[in-house]
């Protein structure tokens, strides 16, 4: 697996639902309309996790989606990194506990940018894409500096 | 075989193979110019021209997974049949004032066949995939080609038949023919709205060909999931995503070398390899313009359409409309 400098230029995102509200998925899309052009900074809503190298999760993990979430996860080609969108989904939210929530989404996958909030706003989901980038980064940096040992 | 084809074959291997470097190169940044008007035609900031290389950079990187139900090779030879076939088109186009590369080994006819190479090249890949969105996709992509194919050969037919009137000892089909003999030219005012019809049918026959926004329902993102393709990640995708920057080069220069084969270095009186410059800077330009009214005006003016509203919208009004324009030019050549 390597990495090159046109990866964080290009990110396709896959967006998951695994209980959500809909409230996080409106913010989602509002980032792709033309008040905050998404598009501009290569970053593509993707209909297929085969295509994606970010998956977008919004809402919490309930009993049905634990096993789907896992394949979806499986399915994004390396390299790939994941966000988190919304209270519910980083923590569990006012689902917390709940019997039939397996819990937050990093109880399930790596998650690697959690994006609080209920929802939260288009530029705190656009700022945790940017975040994703700069774990892309230091994925790439590691890896140079392992080819050089 | 003597030395001089030996000669003219190595001239044909190098050609093809900055053809197919150009096309490739040209096509990507056509698909970065087009992607950017679109922004800038729904009020967005859009994409920067480079995005579809880094695209293309960026996948061919990416881990290239195959379906556990998938037909490997069938899978992974899809992608490079549909690029290959999209590729051996151009070199029989013509650009500007240079004659096409394969000029007396194939015509026009031989293009509407290797036009539906790059499609079938992807039915086959999404049967392949094993999943039935693919399926649906190509089933979908399958009923398109159907439709598409009439309007698409009556262009060709009308263009051919008033060529073997006025020029009955020219290979009529032959694309430095129709590139020497601008339709406008031989027609009267009748035939003249008859080649504006079939303009307009060949038009409507190019964001099917392309799978493009109103007829792109083969790869609908939104119900699909990506159809086709859905299975395809990384340098498959890529090789994909190739063939479609290429196709858009092919359409729009099948589009020019039928309607619009006028060059401008004798205009300005240049000759040599200034006009040759300047020809294809030209052609350039013109197939801009086609693939801005073809692909990206239409694309962003309207919604997609059913299956089968494009199926209905392939056999009974552009068909009409073609068969419209195939009469007015041949009651132009019988009247006059």
């Amino acid at each position: 697996m390597k990495l090159n400098k046109y990866f964080e230029r290009s990110l396709w995102v896959f967006h998951l639902n695994t209980g959500s509200c809909n409230g996080c998925d409106i913010e989602i899309v509002a980032g792709l309309t033309p008040r905050y052009d998404l598009e501009r900074f290569g970053i593509k809503l993707v209909g297929s996790p085969k295509h994606a190298d970010v998956l977008l999760v919004t809402g919490p993990v309930t009993s049905k989606m634990l096993d789907r979430v896992k394949r979806v996860y499986e399915q994004t080609p390396d390299p790939k990194a994941v966000i988190v969108v919304g209270a519910c989904g980083t923590s569990g939210g006012v689902f917390y506990n709940s019997y039939n929530i397996s819990g937050s989404v990093d109880k399930v996958i790596p998650v690697d940018v959690y994006v609080p909030g209920c929802p939260p706003r288009p530029e705190a989901i656009i700022n945790g894409v940017l975040q994703a980038w700069i774990k892309l980064e230091n994925l790439r940096e590691s890896m140079k500096t392992a080819q050089a040992k | 075989m003597t030395s001089i084809s030996l000669f003219e074959i190595l001239v044909k291997i190098i050609g093809a193979i900055v053809i197919a470097f150009l096309g490739v190169v040209i096509g990507l940044f056509y698909k970065g110019i087009d992607r950017k008007l679109a922004a800038r035609m729904q009020a967005r900031v859009g994409p920067p021209i480079r995005q579809p290389f880094m695209d293309f950079f960026k996948l061919m990187i990416k881990e290239n997974i195959v379906p556990q139900n998938a037909v490997p090779w069938i899978f992974n030879g899809a992608p490079i049949m549909a690029l290959v076939s999209s590729i051996t088109i151009l070199l029989y186009l013509p650009v500007g004032n240079i004659s096409p590369l394969l000029s007396g080994y194939g015509d026009i006819v031989l293009i509407i066949y290797l036009l539906t190479l790059p499609a079938i090249g992807m039915v086959v890949g999404g049967f392949a995939s094993g999943s039935p969105y693919a399926s649906v996709g190509a089933q979908r992509e399958m009923v398109m080609m159907m439709s598409y194919e009439l309007p698409l050969v009556t262009v060709v037919v009308a263009f051919g038949w008033k060529l073997s009137q006025v020029y009955p000892h020219l290979n009529i089909f032959s694309l430095t023919v129709i590139n020497a003999h601008p339709i406008w030219e031989l027609v009267g005012p009748l035939g003249f709205i008859g080649a504006i019809l079939l303009f307009i049918t060949l038009a409507a026959v190019t964001p099917g060909e392309l799978s493009k926004v109103p007829f792109d329902a083969p790869e609908a993102e939104t119900e699909l999931a990506g159809g086709i393709l859905v299975e395809y990640s990384g340098r498959n995708l890529a090789l994909f995503g190739l063939a479609d920057a290429v196709k858009i080069i092919v359409m729009t220069s099948l589009t020019v070398a039928l309607f619009f084969p006028y060059n401008i270095s004798h205009l300005l009186a240049l000759s040599g390899a200034f006009a040759l410059i300047v020809d294809t800077l030209f052609f350039l330009v013109k197939i801009f313009l086609v693939m801005f009214v073809e692909v990206t005006f239409i694309r962003v003016a309207v919604a997609r359409l059913k299956i089968d509203q494009v199926s209905f919208a392939y056999w009974v009004p552009v068909s009409i409309i073609g068969f419209l324009g195939l009469m007015l030019i041949v009651l132009d050549t019988i009247i006059v």
